[in-house]
């Protein structure tokens, strides 16, 4: 799937603004390392910059994380973003990440949005993705968007995108919750090939839909299949439910995308769950990339354990199907 | 570079321990990116019915703690008997330029007549009005304590009769729309801060449908991380005259 040409070819069009090194450049000499050098090592950081009563351009890295951090975003949508193809509407997310120095955006569902989608609706999301993977092989991953409302449907898609194509991971919604047994086909399927599952989750006092799952569905689920790795989507949004429900169940790992940046939740789900179940997503474009990765960086938590929320724990789940497929991570 | 942070609050967020809610660590971390001033209210306005004593806790921790840094902006509540009173020892006893409101806590709707009293005697006193519409997210409230988001329906109205007093909504971007708050800032003296705005590049998008002088600087610290809106300016790719006036020059033209 590596394509350096190709991607070399997109890192000049994307080149960010102001910023000296090419994307590619950015990637081998590290993420602050690479801002350094774009910087020409003549401006200090922010923190500096503020002690010492020195100009300093906001565009700077108020990073709180150090070395060579390969930041891997786990939760991206298409949607929220404007643009008439795949094409445009990742050009501009990954201008986004770029600015904010993030290596890999997985990339899962796109537009417009369907909460119980018919087999005709979650294919063309599904391709809508597969463009994007298309057009960006080295900076996008994409997980296959099905719906356990039509199983048969759901493992060819996962046949199709997954198997035959270049997709590394499942995405579950709002469709049915995810305690019901008719979910079970795809999470064998997917514990077969190993590969995550991720599935969203909430826990709303203001009301879940019908088909939205909690936390404690998503236990139930990991507890019918203790091989399967899966994802606890939002960490159920309201986090310190969430952390608790989903503690004794080793085979979650909790995400922290998609709600406020609270202070206190990262350290939390570390205090419980350790590091090694953390993973950061952002669910951007509805989310910014911004709000999402202060959760992490600022958290007061060490730099091994940020490093492993923000990549290694992904990269970590995904080694099976790479190695399958062949990819580098 | 500069900021001026008008959203942080001191004292115990009612719900939860913060990492930054001791003073001295909250003011440490603003320091270190350049936070030159922090418009400081307290999270024990929201409920604590002694509101005198809040605001004298407020005034104080900010004189003990804040070198200059935090500049209080007390909470009123207009529900309170005599809180008339809170309003003129905001401005003679602590010299605050400013006042905190929490409708949705406090029980009142901004058609109230109280609050036509209250920006009345902001005016007289030349105080910014800092309305603060939510402080979390509805989804995730405590079941015991579900606080809607201050409807800002009303203001459109009002705003217009009251150009003498500055308007800054706190935490807007959880309910405002950006063509709600485009359409509010045509009404009035109303300005609004990024601490809960969201979407990708948000505040560069926000800024083609708001005009940048009506935009603060905001980060709702300690309950929300400082870091967040700090990034979000990069993530904008902000620079310039836009920059500044976001992160210090709107802001000091209402507190000079
Ligand atoms: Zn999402």
């Amino acid at each position: 799937m590596t394509d350096i040409k190709h991607m070399e070819a997109r890192t000049a069009e994307h080149r960010p603004t102001g910023q000296g090194v090419t994307r590619r450049e950015s990637l081998r000499i590290g993420a602050v390392g690479a801002l350094s050098a774009s910087l020409q090592l003549t401006r200090r950081s922010w923190a500096e910059a503020g002690s010492g009563n020195r100009e300093a351009d906001a565009t700077e890295p108020v990073r709180t994380t150090t070395g060579e951090t390969r930041i891997w975003d786990g939760h991206t949508h298409l949607a929220s973003i404007r643009g008439e193809k795949p094409a445009d509407r990742m050009a501009q997310l990954i201008e986004y990440a770029d600015r904010m120095r993030i290596e890999r955006l997985v990339v899962f569902m796109g537009w417009p949005f369907a909460y119980d989608p018919s087999p005709d609706q979650f294919r063309r999301q599904n391709d809508q993705v597969l463009a994007a993977i298309h057009d960006w092989p080295d900076r996008v991953l994409g997980y296959a968007y099905v719906n356990p409302n039509h199983i048969d449907h759901s493992l060819e898609e996962m046949q199709r995108c997954i198997v035959r194509g270049p997709m590394v991971g499942i995405k579950l919604w709002v469709a049915k919750r995810c305690n019901d047994s008719a979910l079970d086909p795809i999470v064998q399927r997917a514990t077969e090939l190993q590969i995550p599952i991720y599935q969203h989750t909430w826990l709303k006092i203001t009301g879940n839909l019908p088909g939205e799952s909690t936390p404690s569905d998503l236990a139930e689920l990991a507890s019918r299949h203790p091989r399967a790795t899966l994802l606890c989507g939002h960490a159920g949004g309201d986090w310190e439910l969430g952390i608790r429900t989903v503690r004794p169940f080793k085979n979650i790992l909790l995400e922290v995308a998609g709600g406020d940046p609270t202070a206190g939740f990262v350290e939390m789900a570390v205090r419980e769950l350790g590091a090694e179940r953390v993973i950061y997503g952002s669910d951007a474009g509805g989310r910014s990339f911004a709000s999402q990765l202060a959760k992490v960086e600022a958290a007061g938590i060490t730099d091994r354990e940020k490093k492993l929320i923000l990549g290694v724990n992904l990269r970590r789940l995904l080694s099976p199907i790479f190695k399958t497929k062949g990819l580098k991570s | 570079m500069q900021i001026i942070d008008t959203n942080v609050s001191l004292s115990r967020w009612p719900l939860r321990r913060l990492p930054l809610d001791e003073t001295p660590e909250l003011v440490a971390r603003l320091r270190r990116y350049g936070v030159v001033q922090a418009w400081a209210g307290s999270f024990d306005g929201l409920l604590h019915k002694d509101i005198a004593g809040v605001n004298l806790r407020l005034a104080a921790d900010c004189r003990k703690h804040g070198n200059g840094l935090l500049v209080p902006f007390g909470s009123v509540n207009p529900t309170l008997p005599d809180w008339e009173d809170d309003v003129r020892r905001c401005h003679e006893e602590y010299q605050m330029p400013g006042i905190r409101l929490h409708p949705s806590y406090h029980g009142y709707q901004l058609d109230d007549a109280r609050f036509a009293h209250l920006l009345e005697l902001a005016a007289e006193r030349k105080l910014v009005v800092q309305i603060t519409l939510t402080m979390e997210d509805e989804r995730m409230q405590h079941p015991l304590l579900r606080v809607p988001h201050v409807d800002t329906k009303p203001l459109l109205e009002m705003a217009g009769t009251r150009p003498d007093v500055p308007i800054v909504l706190l935490n807007a971007f959880r309910s405002v729309r950006a063509e709600q708050a485009a359409a509010l800032a045509s009404a009035g003296n109303i300005y609004f801060e990024i601490a809960m705005l969201e979407g990708v590049g948000g505040v560069g998008k926000l800024l083609q449908k708001v005009p940048i002088d009506r935009l603060l600087f905001g980060s709702h610290a300690p309950l929300f991380i400082f870091e967040s809106a700090l990034e979000k300016l990069r993530e904008s790719a902000l620079h310039g005259r836009i920059l500044k006036g976001l992160c210090t020059d709107n802001a000091r033209r209402l507190h000079p």
